[in-house]
């Protein structure tokens, strides 16, 4: 007999044995044969458990018990002024509900020649060859849920740059949940080929507080001389799971911008692994989460400086209040042949509470001689100094913790260009700071 | 307006101030002067309601009310103002919404509608030209990266635009070269008025003769050791606090 924490792996098996034949693209033998091969990864792996150092400070029980359904029950059933209050102005729109494209919901404007953006289940029922040698096997270097999620994925959406091929406006990938109980396994694919450069901004959100479990993939390959952001911003129901990798290949002086924002969802993980393949590559990760509560968030970095010259910055902040928890695990290795690296990595947090609690770990594994790597991290309270500064100035005690706690937050969202976005996070950001009574320590 | 009678006040159990006897009316303007490590600023914090200050004795009445009874921020909306030896830096914070924040708290409390960021603007324009401030000054975070000067004449223009009853300026002279001194006294000149009164803390002697005070006090070890007019500023200037206090120079165990 199995032991009781094998029954939601073989969950997940059963219904793969029972759904396989209806996925996207099975008649393309390359993804038949590598969902095959990721099913029988994450059998073999299962859900990480707590001796995996990786993951122990992640509860993941929450996750492993529920049997999500794979599949939605019937199609989304949300409303276009539903999506309204989550589009942003000035994007090309593409709205996803329960993982699945919606294009009476979504507006793509005119695209340059040169760019190319489906939905993934488009792309996967076409012929897809160029996309097997990305699809065709789980992203390296990342979790038993991206293997999940290369088993299950059904849709998201590709993005291809002709060289050259610049777009303008931001692409806003809009995933919307509103069925409770379900898994959605999202997976997006970036292609962007020589001196290209695009925006994406990943959106995830609910319709109503449902419990449900997201585990996206989202990979970007930038060719040499491509520019690519790519901004994130969860704000999950809050009874919701997301589990999410962001996998980047970057070829010789190509650039990324990534940034994370984590507002929502009762346990959230994000997985991000970059390659710095080609020289003078350089990337700039940034994140900011706000746990509330007994919100959990997690942020797990690992940055590969494989060739000379390359550059990497990273900037988290986090803000946490009530009973909550992060975790910010920041990985740097600096491979023999990479000389000259240079490396930054920084982590600053700020505690409200007495029973809010972070784990930092900056780690700097430096296998050759010459390069320039640091880290700092903190964790603190807000400053006395400033608090009566302010309240000398007739600033309540209450108001004068959420001016502070936003100016701590201030740094993350001028870092984000993106006028739209800077606007939607300034009016999130304030409902998420705690009220006086919860705020004080 | 301001009446402190017998004040004691400690510090980690060690008194700082011991028995200080002060009366401020309206329109009157007393410089507190005093070698380092006599008291001054501690004054200047208990009136303004900065934490971890203890009365071991005495009272200050403000206006008839008992001002210590009041938090910071309600000292405040009640017009008392602090003008910081050190103003703090608030990295992410524009030094205009510092502005609108305190404006629209005054406002607020005394039931009027809150100001808009162009209303605030307009109002915050002309006490920068007193001041002989750039108006980039604004979208700067608080102090950040500001001069010692532009610091001072900061805390000078947040003192005329929320327009405060009692101003208690701690050391508003101190670091600045002879363009914002005059600026500052200048600021300060421009907000004496028959209805607000103003403490001026200060070591030196520079700025009493740009801002003439109605009273001078010599505060030493944590007592007002004389008070006077003007006069008695010129007399420090020649015989030095030992003069005054007995010693020799000032102490120099406390900044």
């Amino acid at each position: 007999m199995n032991a009781p924490v094998h029954h939601a792996v073989e969950y997940y098996l059963g219904e793969f044995s029972r759904l396989a034949p209806a996925l996207p693209g099975q008649h393309l033998p390359w993804l038949r044969r590598a969902r095959e091969a990721a099913m029988e990864r994450f059998a073999r792996l299962g859900f990480p458990g707590r001796r995996d150092e990786e993951w122990k400070y992640t509860p993941l029980a929450a996750i492993e018990k529920p049997h999500f359904a794979l599949v939605p029950s019937a199609p989304g059933s949300v409303a276009a002024e539903q999506v309204e209050g989550f589009a942003l102005a000035g994007t090309h729109l593409l709205v996803f509900v329960n993982g699945r494209f919606e294009p009476g919901l979504s507006r793509p404007e005119k695209l340059p020649a040169g760019a190319t953006v489906v939905s993934l289940r488009e792309a996967l029922e076409g012929d897809a060859g160029e996309l097997a040698a990305r699809l065709g096997r789980v992203p390296e270097n990342v979790t038993p849920f991206a293997a999940l999620n290369q088993a299950f994925m059904t849709d998201g959406a590709y993005l291809r740059l002709a060289p050259g091929t610049k777009l303008l406006k931001p692409i806003q990938l809009l995933f919307l949940a509103s069925q409770p109980n379900l898994a959605i396994q999202p997976r997006i694919l970036v292609l962007a080929e020589e001196g290209s450069a695009a925006t994406l901004i990943e959106h995830h959100a609910a319709i109503g507080d449902i419990g449900y479990f997201t585990n996206g993939v989202t990979e970007i390959v930038a060719c040499p001389g491509a520019a690519i952001e790519h901004h994130k911003l969860q704000q999950e129901s809050r009874r919701a799971f997301h589990v999410a990798a962001v996998v980047a290949e970057q070829d010789r002086d190509s650039r990324l911008a990534s940034t994370s924002f984590a507002l929502g969802a009762a346990l959230a993980r994000v997985d991000i692994a970059i390659g710095l393949q080609g020289e003078g590559a350089a990337c700039t990760l940034d994140g900011l989460y706000v746990a509330v509560g007994r919100q959990h968030l997690d942020h797990h970095t690992r940055i590969d400086h494989l060739k000379p010259r390359c550059r990497s910055r990273e900037l988290y902040k986090g803000i946490l209040s009530g009973a909550a928890r992060a975790v910010f695990n920041g990985k740097v290795i600096v491979h023999p042949d990479a000389q000259q690296s240079d490396a930054f990595q920084s982590n600053h947090n700020l505690l409200l509470s007495e029973n809010a609690e972070v784990d930092t770990k900056p780690q700097l594994e430096i296998f050759a001689d010459d390069v320039k790597c640091g880290h700092g991290a903190t964790v603190g309270q807000l400053d006395e100094d400033q608090l009566f500064y302010l309240r000398s100035r007739g600033v309540d005690g209450g108001t004068a913790r959420a001016v502070l706690t936003m100016a701590f937050a201030r740094e993350s969202v001028d870092r984000v260009g993106i006028p739209a976005l800077q606007k939607r996070l300034d009016q999130l950001l304030p409902a998420l700071l705690p009220r006086e009574s919860e705020g004080q320590t | 307006m301001l009446e402190i009678r017998n004040l004691h006040v400690a510090v980690d159990g060690a008194p700082i101030l011991k028995g200080i006897d002060l009366t401020v009316k309206p329109g009157e303007v007393h410089a507190i002067m005093g070698p380092n490590g006599s008291g001054k600023s501690t004054l200047a914090y208990i009136l303004a309601g900065r934490d971890g200050y203890r009365v071991t004795e005495g009272e200050v009445r403000y206006g008839g009310r008992d001002l210590l009874a009041l938090a910071a921020e309600e000292r405040a909306r009640a017009g008392v103002f602090l003008a910081f030896q050190y103003p703090v830096e608030i990295p992410g914070v524009a030094n205009i919404y510092l502005l609108k924040v305190a404006i629209n708290a005054a406002r607020r409390h005394r039931g009027e509608p809150e100001l808009d960021a162009m209303d605030i603007l307009l109002r915050v324009r002309s006490k920068l030209k007193l001041m002989d401030m750039d108006e980039s000054l604004l979208y700067r975070a608080v102090n950040e990266s500001f001069s010692g000067g532009e610091k001072k004449r900061n805390e000078i223009l947040q003192m005329a635009v929320l327009e405060p009853k009692l101003a208690i300026l701690d050391e508003a002279d101190s670091g600045l070269d002879i363009d914002a001194l005059k600026a500052v006294a200048r600021g300060i000149n421009a907000q004496r008025d028959p209805g607000r009164a103003m403490i001026l803390v200060t070591h030196y002697q520079r700025l009493l003769q740009l801002v003439v005070p109605d009273r001078v006090h010599v505060l030493a070890q944590g007592c007002i050791a004389r008070s006077g007019g003007w006069e008695l500023a010129a007399e420090l200037e020649r015989t030095g606090y030992g003069g005054i206090t007995g010693r020799e120079g000032g102490e120099e165990a406390r900044p």
